[in-house]
């Protein structure tokens, strides 16, 4: 039990509209043992984002308590906020995020600016997460140079250029076509079996065939949680 | 990580250099007008103090018949009023330090084939001494040579350099109104007076000789003017009161009449003046800054604009990693590059204004330290103000709420 990465009890999330509170998030209880590989599945509108937010540190549950690493979320201030986000989590992003008139090299060095890291560090190390994903050929282009695989590779490359325990993902493959997306997925399975915990939100099937785990959401809720049957447990 | 703030900060700026660019205009031209500004009003001040200083220090001087209003012009007699014989009762007050009578004019000078109009002053050597004028070769005349009216002459700098060129003037003989008059020395530089005349274009000669060898005058022993000096600023008052009732009563004023001199206090009237062009120049300073502020404003609203523009970048910084002192630094830094590299445009433009005012009205400008420092303290208070409050807004987005926003 000590190994949990991610430890969420009785959270609730819900947002103010004109129509009054609207609860995208019910009583949600979930573990997440380190290593894990996990997607999360659902409807549209069941609340997987809003719970990735929440895992991310962007955003704070109405209720209940999030435990990340050993700490209690709740109880920390936007510092510590901060550099959780940019140490422990790697958030990777369906519409990519990258910073449109920045390098390649740049955009993936960025968090460790934010770490306090010294240059000659920060573009080393970019190179070297870019080179991961087979992109250090183009370190140099701007982000609307590349194709969305690309892309979104290399926002992969910024989630891990500061070496987290835990990635984050929603819908990283949203925006592709299969065969990249099926690139993407072995990306992540080999950084899972480097020893870092994955957390993954998708509408597909296939791709949560890639888990080891699959959690589902409805409405708001859990409806069930379960090991991938054809790949069982490794 | 400050450098690497820097670096962000320039690269936000390169990405929309027009409006940068213009940002930075608004910081120009009010630094470069608070520069201009200040230039010219420390060397009005500059000018004022050197003239005062060059007419001497507690001095009253006293005009023969009244200059009062009543539309009644003096008559010709009372234009005559002051006598050397009030000057020497003068002398005598308490307080009083030296008495110069003296009798202007103006007379055409010749030396060998030269020839120079220039005033020419009798007087005594006290008015030497009122008005702390050196002799910077020879020497001076004497009272005795007032005594007898010799044919002297103390020569100032720009008479002499038209007159004798780079020859020195001491003993050769010059004529004024055709009577030959040596001259026993050369008198130092004093500049332009208050009045903006050059006051080194002037003749010296003892008092009896003008009235009597050079302007002559229908009632000997009247002069037109007297100079007074007191020994301290404090005193003034004082002497002003006891000179004023010694007159009256050595002419006979009765009660209630006006008095047939007038009197007037040059360092009161120097003091104004100094006051008047630091009122001047400090009203310039303060309507520059009001473009300074416009220019401030300016980088405010660019930069709540540059926030607005740039919420989803801040929320994609923030989600990986990005403190609210990180996001803050970077806007504000951004806003202190605009303002300092903007200031030091205007600080060129400023110095060259100003350079440029010079050559083409002669005014005199002086660029101090005091001044290049107050802009750039100014432009960087105006930087770290203005910015403060968009880059605080910006510090302060939620990330989640910053990476919706489209
Ligand atoms: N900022 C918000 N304000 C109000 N309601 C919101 C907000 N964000 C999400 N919601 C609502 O919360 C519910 C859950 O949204 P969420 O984005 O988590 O769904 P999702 O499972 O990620 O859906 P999708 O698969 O389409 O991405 C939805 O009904 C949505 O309308
Ligand atoms: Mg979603």
């Amino acid at each position: 039990m000590s190994d949990a990465v991610i430890r969420i009890e009785g959270l609730s999330k819900s947002y103010q509209t004109s129509a009054g509170l609207f609860p995208a998030l019910k009583d949600v209880n979930l573990v997440i043992e380190k290593g894990e590989f996990v997607a999360i599945m659902g409807p549209s509108g069941s609340g997987k984002s809003t719970f990735m937010n929440i895992l991310g540190c962007l955003d704070a549950p109405t209720l209940g308590s999030y435990t990340l690493d050993g700490r209690a979320v709740a109880s920390l201030d936007s510092d510590e906020l901060a550099g959780l986000r940019n140490r422990t989590i790697g958030f990777v992003f369906q519409g990519f995020n990258l910073l449109p008139r920045m390098s390649l090299r740049d955009n993936v060095a960025l968090p460790l600016i934010y770490a306090g890291i010294a240059l000659a560090e920060r573009q080393k190390r970019a190179h070297e997460m870019l080179a991961r994903v087979g992109l250090d050929a183009k370190a140099l282009s701007l982000p609307n140079q590349i194709s969305g695989g690309q892309q979104q590779r290399v926002a992969i490359a910024r989630a891990l250029v500061s070496h987290p325990r835990l990635l984050l993902a929603d819908e990283p493959t949203g925006n592709l076509d299969s065969h990249t997306s099926i690139e993407i997925m072995k990306l992540f399975e080999a950084l899972n079996a480097e020893g870092i915990t994955i957390v993954l939100v998708t509408h597909e099937t296939d791709i949560a065939q890639h888990a080891q785990r699959q959690v589902h959401f409805y409405d708001g809720s859990i409806i069930s949680d379960q090991a991938t049957p054809v790949r069982g447990t490794a | 990580m400050k450098l690497a703030m820097l670096g962000e900060a320039w690269r936000a700026m390169g990405a929309n250099r027009m409006r940068t660019v213009l940002t930075m205009l608004g910081m120009v031209i009010g630094v470069g007008a608070v520069v201009l500004m200040m230039s010219i009003g420390q060397g009005a001040q500059y000018a004022i103090q050197q003239s005062i200083s060059s007419m001497g220090s507690n001095l009253f001087i006293l005009l023969s018949g009244h200059t009062s209003t009543g539309g009644v012009r003096s008559a010709a007699g009372e234009a005559h009023s002051l006598t050397v014989a009030d000057a020497e009762a003068i002398a005598e007050l308490p307080g009083v330090q030296s008495v110069a009578p003296i009798h202007p004019g103006n007379a055409q000078i010749v030396y060998g084939s030269y020839n120079w109009n220039t005033s020419v002053i009798g007087s005594t050597p006290a008015y030497l001494e009122a008005r702390s004028w050196p002799v910077v070769a020879g020497s001076s005349f004497t009272q005795s040579d007032v005594r007898s009216a010799t044919r002297v002459a103390l020569i100032g700098q720009t008479a002499a350099q038209n007159l004798f060129g780079d020859e020195n003037p001491v003993g050769h003989t010059i004529r004024i109104r055709q009577s030959p008059f040596t001259v026993l020395g050369v008198l130092g530089t004093k500049g332009q007076g208050m009045d903006g005349r050059d006051q080194d274009d002037t003749i010296l000669i003892p008092l009896t000789t003008a009235q009597r060898n050079v302007f002559g005058t229908p009632f000997p022993g009247t002069v037109r003017m007297i100079m007074v000096q007191t020994a301290t600023q404090e005193i003034m008052p004082v002497v002003e009161k006891s000179m004023t009732e010694l007159l009256r009563q050595r002419h006979r004023t009765r009660e209630g009449m006006d008095a047939d001199f007038s009197l007037r206090n040059l360092t009161a009237v120097a003091d104004s003046a100094a006051e008047s062009t630091r009122v001047m120049s400090l009203l310039l300073g303060a309507i520059a800054s009001v473009s300074l502020l416009v220019g401030g404003i300016g980088i405010m609203n660019i930069m709540l604009v540059s926030v607005t523009e740039r919420t989803r970048e801040i929320g994609i910084r923030m989600s990986i990693g990005a403190r609210e002192g990180d996001i803050l630094l970077q806007f504000l830094l951004e806003a202190v590059i605009i303002s300092v590299v903007g200031s030091s445009a205007g600080l060129l433009l400023g110095i060259g204004g100003a350079l440029l005012a010079q050559a083409m009205t002669g005014t005199m400008v002086i660029i101090s330290g005091s001044s290049i420092l107050v802009a750039f303290g100014v432009a960087a208070t105006v930087g770290i103000f203005f910015g403060f409050y968009p880059a605080k807004k910006a510090a302060r987005l939620d990330p989640i709420e910053a990476l919706r926003y489209q």
